[in-house]
């Protein structure tokens, strides 16, 4: 080994294989790069092209054939509306099948192929949720194109992801919580009602608010069912100034919803529309962000603050 | 089920009434959590019965062997062709230009984060990730259309407006956040003795990162290559605005193609009476998009049995 030759060999291999680590490293960063750099030039693209548009008319007005004139009024109305129901399909559901599986499912046959299931659906293509939801909702129940349908669509689509959000909250609540509450004679259901849910409920809400994230999102599964991409009036009100108040009349009514009105306005030809569509798409993604933004702080909180 | 024997038995019936009650309560609770469970079963058998329900019904007009070997997809017009192909073809093409694009990049950035990168910058870019990978993909279309393909006719002047190649592009970016993460999670999975082993017999960083630990979270790693194919087979608009919506039986993504799930959209964007051929063959459409898509799930459950290692 004293060999000087035979050293500067070995030198040369050890100068060698650091190169490849260097390289790596260099690739690993310019990968990253160009992620980052697609997001700037994508956002900003959209904010050259769709910030002049972003008036308070915009929001406030029906879409129109004059591009100058249209607006997202139904649009965000309609987004707001099928997120309601989505959230109170999906939370419920969600959060059920979620206890379900980590409180009480017994090890057997059927847990599994449940957990199986799971994380198929996940899987699955938003289209295929759209075309399930356009033979079940729209055609077997009758609901035809309507805001519930379209609610409860995306409920189906985000299932997967508040099922997985309840279960892992749930996962890492520590046994002997568990254990205090049966001590003191509480029931299984007492338990997880008064100690469970309620610790794990900032990470159901993180779980919650991805999946809200996405929902809002989805356009393929709602054209699917048939939504109509020009809708120049708002569906009914579900505050009324006459007894009983509440009207739940604008579930069964027509809706458009934001993508769909971007994903109609970028397919026209006229240059006028498309930045009608960046303004929307920034509306759009804006929302995204702050809501993914808000799941990863509390997250990131979570992780943090809380020490058993 | 916990059960709480009653010490005082001044009022045994009273008490025992009581415990019945609860008892009772209890598994009424147990019977809905379980049946909001069992909704992600029924959930799956009614993708499955209504496809299939509704393209038998397909296939009585269109004999299965048409649909798989015609090489034309026309079934609007007069002269009406059921060939799957051409929308097979732009799925594979769109999702192959997604894939050369997202696997290596997904994969180099998970070794980056896992191995070489310092904290800060691992709790920096992870989310950032997760945030790239929540824009709505009607955007990423937006983008496609209007900023990727004018960039891609300035070095490829032949390049149509619509085209499978900015498409495909646009999702394979799309992709990167998801393969990455779940790279990355794989990696990270795999045990810090693995990794000192490998340093203290003088490896860099680099040899380790390929040679120890990617062999050791192959298993996950192809999880994360399956999700990524099923994300661009299943991907919807960004193809259905920056491809273009004619079936088209090509196989060089500079040319304008629609893709399976295109097809659904294009038909569902126009008004198709419930009941007719047209209406049907979505169905068909989907129900082929959904067996490719098990294929694959299929596939990335036997490479994960077949690469699992334990420690």
């Amino acid at each position: 080994m004293n060999n000087p030759d035979n050293l500067n060999e070995i030198r040369a291999i050890i100068a060698h294989h650091k190169r490849w680590d260097l390289l790596a490293l260099t690739a690993g960063i310019i990968a990253l790069m160009i992620a980052v750099l697609t997001f700037i030039a994508l956002f900003g693209n959209m904010v050259i092209d769709g910030m002049p548009r972003l008036t308070w008319e915009f929001f406030t007005s029906f879409p129109s054939r004059k591009p100058e004139a249209a607006g997202i009024l139904s649009a965000w109305v309609g987004t707001t509306l099928i997120m309601l129901v989505t959230a109170a399909a999906a939370i419920p559901l969600g959060v059920a099948a979620g206890v379900y599986l980590e409180e009480y499912a017994p090890k057997n046959f059927i847990t599994e192929v449940i957990e199986i299931n799971v994380t198929n659906l996940a899987g699955v293509p938003s289209i295929i949720y759209g075309l399930l939801a356009l033979g079940l909702f729209v055609y077997q129940l009758g609901l035809g194109q309507s805001i519930l349908a379209a609610g409860l669509t995306l409920a189906l689509l985000i299932l997967p992801i508040v099922i997985v959000a309840t279960r892992e909250a749930i996962r890492s609540i520590p046994v002997t919580i568990r254990e205090g509450a049966y001590a003191l004679g509480a029931t299984k259901w007492q338990t997880v009602a008064d100690h469970v849910l309620p610790y794990s409920a900032a990470g159901i809400l993180t779980g919650v608010i991805i999946g809200l994230a996405r929902a809002i999102g989805e356009t393929a599964p709602i054209i699917t069912i048939g939504a109509l991409t020009f809708i120049a009036f708002l569906p009914a009100s579900p505050i009324q100034d006459q007894f009983p108040f509440l009207s739940f009349e604008w579930l069964l009514e027509p809706f458009t919803v934001m993508p769909i009105q971007m994903f109609n306005w970028v397919s026209r030809p006229q240059e006028a529309f498309q930045h009608n569509a960046a303004a929307a798409g920034l509306v759009l993604v804006v929302m995204t962000l702050l809501m993914n933004g808000l799941a990863i702080y509390l997250r990131y909180h979570l992780r943090k603050k809380i020490k058993w | 089920m916990v059960r709480v024997p009653v010490p005082v038995i001044s009022h045994p019936p009273k008490n025992l009434r009581r415990n019945h009650k609860r008892y009772l309560k209890e598994r009424i609770i147990e019977l809905l959590l379980f049946l909001a469970a069992s909704l992600s079963v029924f959930i799956t058998f009614a993708i499955i019965y209504l496809l299939i329900s509704e393209s038998l019904v397909f296939f009585e007009h269109v004999p299965l062997w048409d649909f798989l070997t015609d090489t034309q997809w026309t079934p609007l017009f007069d002269d009406a062709h059921y060939g799957i192909l051409p929308l097979v073809s732009g799925t594979a093409v769109s999702s192959l230009v997604a894939l050369v694009i997202a696997l290596p990049f997904g994969t180099i950035i998970a070794i980056y984060l896992s191995e070489f990168a310092p904290f800060t910058v691992r709790e920096i870019a992870k989310p950032f990730l997760e945030l790239l990978g929540g824009i709505p993909t009607v955007v990423y279309g937006y983008f496609a259309l209007l900023f990727v393909t004018p960039l891609l006719q300035a070095i490829l002047p032949d390049l149509p407006g619509f085209s499978l190649l900015s498409a495909g592009l646009v999702m394979g970016i799309m992709i990167i956040p998801y393969v990455s993460s779940m790279t990355e999670d794989a990696m990270r999975s795999v045990p810090m003795h693995l990794r000192e082993g490998s340093y203290a017999i003088g490896a860099t960083r680099f040899q380790t990162a390929v040679k120890v630990v990617m062999p050791a979270s192959l298993s996950g790693i192809a999880a994360a290559y399956i999700l990524g194919i099923s994300r661009a087979v299943g991907e919807t608009m960004v193809v259905a605005i920056a491809a273009g919506m004619q079936p088209n039986l090509v196989w060089n993504p500079m040319e304008p193609a629609a893709t399976i799930t295109t097809y659904i959209v294009q038909v569902s964007l126009g008004d198709l009476p419930h009941g007719s051929i047209g209406y049907q063959t979505i169905f068909a459409a989907g129900l082929t998009l959904l067996l490719l898509t098990l294929v694959f799930n299929i596939l990335g459950h036997l490479l994960r049995k077949r690469f699992r290692e334990v420690y």
